[in-house]
């Protein structure tokens, strides 16, 4: 029997796919939040599916962040399967109340007798010329708090079957669609289903160096370790897709085989995600290590509008490249 | 107030609220009780006037100021006090102490101790039991201090926007702390702000429980037949301190008093001496059993053992597969 041909489709087609595939496999699910319905969808995620699933179940909501990511807690504890949508992470401090303090906290607070399974799903990071409200990289936040449990779908089939999974997960989980990759075109399977989040994927194996990434910047990780090939260097590159937990066996054991890691990642870089795995690698790998870990993150400033400077604050792959070079010629 | 019996229930409950509050006051200067403590301690009518509007299947969300709502709902007052001593048989194995109670059987969603935290979430239950056609109703009990949060107007605008099966309980005790009522709202008719967003609401004398139950269970079917959402002011003081960090400097002692002539338990003994239904004797014996059942539930948490601390960091993830 051949494999079955894969689809042409792009990010946020996957995405569509796995809120068409959840709102069809569980009359429990329903999706919520700001423009889902009427408008398809800030950034059309949803398109179609008020008129195939009705208003019930694709539920347009008031500008109320704060409530209607609480009523999706509600809606959990009483036997739904709620997804939330909310437009972007900038907006998800008006939530922040509803995730940190109750979707968190009332599992443990109660002893184990209340869990919630909720899914958020939100779009983050920059490289849209949106500016300072729009385009910061704030998963890494999430990724602070114990009893959340926090995605960042990269390719294609994460953006479809990590939603299916959350689904699945009888607590709260967070799902960081990034922005910039929702026109991106890809091959997806034409077998729909949840995709295991246990383990990181090492998307491209290498001996020099180890670049850990998720989200857009892998795309950049990627790229750079294109170009580094051209020069006889040879990266491994590996998507995390899972930011809490986070999956240490695969980043340990890649960086115990190059001997040097660097962290892309799209958030600042001072109490960042990024710091927390150079600081696991401190810990875990030390002794292994050929080079000081590098980490390339985001410039430290707001997100400026012109196109230039947001280029200029973001990762990109020559500072990834430059830094690989830094760290193999060092050790040479 | 034609049924003795029934009058009796009510001055029961109230009864045990007051003596379980009063011992865990007692406690929280023996430095068994830890933490913060809010006690009800004047607002007894409302709890249990509430109460009887209620069906069992029902659910409840309430603030830190919840254990009068968790008594009179029926979880044990052994459940209540082992948690307030951070023991394992409290009703959260002592993880969510005084002011974060939870039961499943008695469907209580907390307290929550975030002021305005719970709307959301008894409207997101209420959204559940809409979406389920299930006839059940969620009591969302909070302080008149919530009504300044942006969570209650977007509650409100959602719950009648989307019709839910709610009851916005506001315990309006005057102050929030130290922030007295005319000092934080620009409107101090509650029910204006409720029913500016087209829900309908009423307001209540929170000190005569008769009263409660019978504006509650007016509103409680009112949501059960209509499935739609109500809300009700219910007018009260509080008699103690906010918590036990509280040196009351914002009201005068005076004020306090006054209020303490319209204390609800006492008022209502003394309607039940006038009609007959109590006497010293049945007061006597009513006294005794509630004695004993707090006392019972004091030596339960002494007795019950601590969490281990093997055990800390259980209850973050479910342990338990989804179905
Ligand atoms: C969001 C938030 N802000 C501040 C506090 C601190 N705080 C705890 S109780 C309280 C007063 C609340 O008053 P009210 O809602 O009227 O309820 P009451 O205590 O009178 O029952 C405040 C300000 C809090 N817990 N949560």
């Amino acid at each position: 029997m051949s494999a079955p041909t894969q689809q042409q489709s792009s990010y946020r087609e996957a995405v569509r796919a796995g809120l068409h595939e959840a709102l069809q496999q569980d009359e429990r699910v329903f999706l919520m939040g700001e423009d889902v319905g009427a408008y398809g969808g800030c950034f059309a995620c949803s398109k179609g599916l008020l008129e195939e699933f009705g208003p019930e179940r694709v539920r347009d909501t008031p500008l109320s962040e704060s409530t209607f990511t609480g009523m999706g807690i509600g809606a959990a504890l009483g036997g739904m399967r709620p997804i939330v949508e909310i437009m972007t992470v900038n907006f998800s401090l008006l939530a922040l109340d509803q995730i940190v303090n109750n979707a968190a906290t009332y599992l443990h607070m109660s002893g184990g007798l209340f869990n919630v399974p909720l899914v958020i799903r939100m779009a983050t990071g920059g490289g849209k010329q949106l500016a300072a409200q729009h385009s910061h990289s704030l998963e890494g936040w999430y990724a602070h708090i114990p009893g959340l449990k926090v995605l960042a779908p990269a390719t294609l089939e994460d953006a479809r079957g990590m939603l299916l999974t959350a689904l699945e997960d009888p607590d709260p989980v967070l799902i960081f669609e990034a922005a910039v990759l929702y026109p991106m075109e890809g091959e997806l399977s034409p077998v729909i289903s949840s995709v295991s989040i246990d383990r990181a994927n090492v998307i491209r194996t290498g001996r020099d160096l180890s670049i850990i990434s998720y989200g857009a910047s892998l795309h950049k990780g990627l790229g750079a370790a294109e170009q580094l090939s051209e020069e006889g260097i040879n990266a491994e590159v590996i998507d995390l897709r899972s930011l809490r937990p986070l999956d240490d066996a695969t980043i340990i054991g890649s960086v115990k085989k190059t001997r040097r890691a660097i962290i892309v990642d799209e958030g600042w870089r001072s109490g960042s995600l990024a710091a927390e795995i150079s600081a696991r690698i401190m810990e875990q790998a030390f002794y292994e290590l050929d080079a000081p870990v590098e980490r390339i993150c985001s410039v430290e400033v707001p997100m400026p509008y012109a196109a230039h400077l947001e280029q200029a604050a973001l990762p990109q792959v020559t500072s990834i490249v430059e830094a690989a070079r830094r760290m193999v010629v060092r050790n040479g | 107030m034609s049924d003795p019996e029934h009058a009796l229930h009510l001055f029961h409950q109230m009864l045990r609220i007051r003596r379980l509050e009063e011992k865990s006051a007692e406690l929280y200067s023996a430095m068994k009780i830890r933490g913060f403590l809010h006690l009800y301690i004047g607002e007894e009518a409302v709890a249990v006037g509430v109460a009887q509007a209620l069906a069992p299947e029902d659910a409840v969300v309430a603030t830190y100021r919840e254990h009068a709502h968790a008594l009179v709902r029926g979880l044990p007052a052994k459940s209540i006090m082992a948690e307030m001593f951070g023991k394992q048989d409290g009703c959260c194995r002592g993880r969510g102490g005084s002011m974060h109670f939870f039961d499943i059987e008695t469907r209580l969603y907390g307290g929550n101790a975030i002021v305005g935290g719970g709307l959301p979430v008894a409207a997101g239950l209420g959204l559940a039991d809409k979406l389920q056609n299930n006839t059940r109703l969620t009591c969302c009990c909070f302080g008149e201090g919530a009504i300044a949060e942006g969570e209650f107007h977007e509650t409100m605008n959602l719950a009648v926007l989307w019709q839910l099966p709610v009851l916005f309980l506001c315990e309006n005790n005057l102050y929030a702390m130290g922030t007295a009522l005319e000092r934080s709202e620009s409107q101090t008719d509650l029910t204006q702000k409720a029913a500016s967003y087209g829900m309908r609401a009423a307001a209540v004398d929170g000190m005569e429980v008769l009263a409660v139950e019978a504006a509650a269970s007016e509103a409680a079917h009112f949501i059960r037949e209509k499935r739609a959402p109500c809300f009700l002011e219910c007018r009260t003081y509080r008699f103690r301190p906010h918590s036990m960090f509280d040196p009351e400097l914002y009201r005068s002692k005076e004020e306090v008093e006054t209020w303490k002539q319209r204390d609800p338990i006492l008022t209502f003994k003394t309607q039940l001496f006038d009609k007959g239904m109590l006497d010293e004797a049945r007061l006597d014996h009513l006294e005794q059993q509630v004695a004993a059942e707090i006392a019972e539930a004091v030596t339960f948490a002494e007795a019950s053992p601590l969490e281990p601390v093997d055990d800390l960091t259980r209850f973050v993830y479910s342990e338990r597969s989804p179905e």
